[in-house]
């Protein structure tokens, strides 16, 4: 994956680089808004990282001149600005997801995973398939090997965020964020209690677990 | 805050009232000791002049027998008016003076007695009042010789009967100018009470105003207020430290988060002999940063939620549907702590403002309730529609606050005795004071019937918004 970091604190920039690398992408670094708009406008990218505050142009200004250009490169914003406006004045300006720094490097990755996965399967789907497990998005229903299962709707929304995001790492946050659209988090973890409660209606019983933990990042859903 | 003292129970009064009663009784013991002297004078007189008029008619006895002072009596009632005379036998027939009748005495002979008689005056019969003495005579006749004293009796019953109302008068005067006094003082000590009310509920902004006139209220006042603005100087002092101390820790914090990631992926990139068991450690050090951070990300918050420097939206929202999403939220976690988690939703319940920050508040109430609610109890989340407010309440049946504990709880990092061994930063209930400062909502614990802890966050009538499409029922058409 072709990556562009802009990101003004080289600290930073430099962890971020190397962890993108690592991660086995290939990565561009700018440390102003222009060197990293007119980088966004003349490569070609899956993703964009861009530092919401930036010397000179700032990160929504270089979003929306891309924005502007026909550019539609997914862009993850990365800021120190933690509150809901914030975000949603970033989402508005044309990013296509929000992370609060301090964050961790696998959340990092998960999203911008995410990111480039949500751009790649066009058209409107109607069914999910993780290996046995069916998710008929019209009828609302949820089968595993023939048999049904008996979803809450709020169930419905996590098992099918987790499974458009099949093979990738889903943290606790992003399902917050997108399954129960808080942007902050419970003192206690109340997510992990709702994915053992998923997965006991989805695994139990069956012979494969699909639902699984990634220690120190989330979860993720897959057929092995 | 206490509740304000009745003006009769102030200081004021009372000091008013004692020192009143003071005085109304040197008074009263000044003029019964007047009173008393001039009596005592009057009556001397009198006195004098009876014991001299009974000298000349001692004198008249010796020389010139019964006769002798029945000529004299007869001689000296034709011109005298304040002198009485009786000389009568021992059948009480009157002999010679200028009484008619022998009027009631009580007294033995020989000793001063007062007694009523009547007399006319202008042509009309009055009963007037006398002074005098009796004497036994040999052959059983009887000489009175009085002086009229009706006018020092007239004063004397004017006095009596003047000095209760005058005393009365007194305490009256002096009970009104009492109380008038103390409401004066009442008024200052009002203004300082409220401020303080205010300040106690947690407006440190508030001053004690001054009235300007210098005295010594205004002294004390300005006393105060220089006092508050040094609590309020450390306070925000402490804050700041604190919210610095935050925000420079975060970044470095982030780094070491970092690195500490790094050192994993490499460990678990290099296979090497043992490295599981220290990647598992390094794991375990992310963790705690991680807590450290989350620590420092919610002082942030309240930092910034308390200070109103917050940029959070505003918007009409219903609080029964926040409640909704989070027991929903929490439920299955109360299930798995066999705790009962119920909602009790209001119809209608909406207010003005921030459904983040709201949620989050309420999301600390319900996490803390679950926390410290043993297994089989219950937790009772309810919007409600009250004459108070609008109401956000969490009820449990775990083991309470107690009372004395209760401000101290919003404190940060304040965490009780009996919860130190549980989880959780201790910044809690700070964030749902910040967030119900931000909403001019108060926070409100008190007991739960029949056990347990109930925390309200009560919005003002003012944050009451109809929402978008449906509109209060009671809004002026």
């Amino acid at each position: 994956m072709r990556i562009l970091v802009v990101e003004d604190d080289l600290e930073a920039q430099r962890y971020l680089v190397q962890g993108l690398k690592e991660s086995g992408h290939v990565v561009d670094e700018a440390a102003d808004g222009d060197t990293g708009l007119s980088l966004a406008l003349s490569r070609p990218y899956d993703v964009a990282v861009i530092d919401r505050m930036l010397p000179g142009l700032d990160g929504l200004k270089v979003v929306a001149e891309m924005r502007e250009h026909g550019n539609s490169t997914p862009v993850l914003f990365l800021s120190a600005l933690s509150e809901v406006d914030d975000r949603v004045k970033g989402l508005k300006a044309g990013g296509d997801d929000y992370l609060t720094k301090p964050y961790a490097f696998v959340e990092l990755l998960a999203r911008i995973d995410a990111l480039v996965r949500r751009r790649a399967p066009a058209g409107v789907r109607t069914r999910l398939d993780v290996g046995d497990l069916e998710l008929d998005l019209l009828s609302r229903a949820a089968k595993r090997s023939g048999t049904d299962i008996e979803l809450q709707p709020r169930e419905f929304r996590l098992l099918e965020y987790l499974m458009r995001h099949a093979g990738q790492v889903v943290t606790r946050t992003m399902l917050l964020e997108s399954v129960w659209e808080y942007h902050f988090d419970p003192q206690t973890n109340v997510i992990d209690v709702h994915i053992s409660r998923l997965r006991a209606k989805i695994d139990k019983g069956f012979e494969a677990p699909l639902l699984h933990t990634v220690r120190g990042a989330g979860y993720m859903i897959r057929a092995h | 805050m206490r509740t304000k003292p009745g003006i009769f129970r102030t200081q004021a009064f009372r000091i008013v009232l004692a020192y009143v009663l003071l005085f109304a009784f040197s008074v009263t013991a000044l003029l019964f000791f007047t009173y008393w002297n001039t009596r005592r004078t009057l009556d001397a007189q009198t006195d004098q002049i009876i014991e001299a008029e009974i000298t000349g008619l001692s004198e008249e006895y010796r020389h010139f027998g019964l006769q002798g002072v029945a000529e004299t009596l007869r001689a000296q009632s034709l011109h005298s008016n304040q002198s009485l005379y009786l000389l009568t036998d021992a059948l009480h027939h009157s002999v010679a003076g200028n009484l008619d009748s022998w009027p009631q005495i009580s007294g033995g002979a020989g000793e001063m007695v007062e007694f009523d008689f009547e007399r006319p005056i202008d042509g009309k019969m009055e009963a007037r009042r006398a002074r005098g003495r009796v004497f036994e005579l040999p052959g059983g006749f009887v000489l009175l010789v009085a002086q009229d004293v009706h006018d020092r009796y007239l004063t004397e019953r004017m006095f009596t009967t003047t000095l209760p109302w005058t005393v009365l008068l007194i305490l009256v005067l002096g009970a009104a100018g009492g109380a008038l006094m103390s409401r004066n003082m009442l008024r200052r000590l009002d203004t300082i009470n409220r401020t303080s009310g205010e300040i106690i509920a947690g407006d440190l902004t508030r001053r004690v105003p001054l009235n300007g006139s210098g005295d010594e209220f205004d002294v004390l006042a300005e006393n105060l207020n220089r006092m508050l603005d040094r609590i309020e100087r450390l306070m925000k002092g402490l804050r700041e430290v604190t919210d610095s101390v935050a925000h420079d820790l975060r970044t470095p914090l982030n780094r070491l988060r970092n690195r500490l990631e790094e050192s994993v992926a490499r460990l678990n990139a290099s296979g090497a002999p043992k490295s599981e068991m220290m990647a598992d450690e390094i794991e375990r050090a992310i963790a705690e940063t991680d807590k450290l951070i989350a620590t420092f990300n919610a002082l942030l918050l309240i930092a910034e939620t308390d200070a109103g420097t917050t940029r959070a939206a505003m918007s009409a929202l219903d609080l029964g549907s926040v409640a909704a999403d989070v027991v929903e939220l929490y439920e299955p976690l109360a299930e798995e702590r066999k705790i009962s988690l119920a909602l009790v939703p209001d119809a209608g319940v909406a207010v003005e403002g921030n459904r983040s920050l709201i949620a989050q508040a309420l999301a600390n109430l319900v996490d803390n309730a679950i926390k410290y609610t043993p297994a089989g109890g219950t937790v009772r989340i309810r919007a409600a529609n009250t004459n108070a407010g609008m109401e956000l309440s969490v009820a449990d049946s775990g083991p309470g606050i107690p009372p004395a504990d209760r401000p101290r709880v919003t404190e940060r990092f304040v965490r009780l005795e009996a919860s130190r061994s549980s989880p959780g930063t201790g910044l809690g209930l700070s964030l749902v004071m910040a967030v119900a400062h931000f909403h001019r909502a108060e926070l409100v614990l008190e007991d739960n019937v029949p056990a347990g802890l109930k925390a309200v966050l009560r919005f003002p009538r003012s944050a009451v918004r109809s929402l978008p499409g449906a509109p209060l029922k009671n809004a002026a058409e």
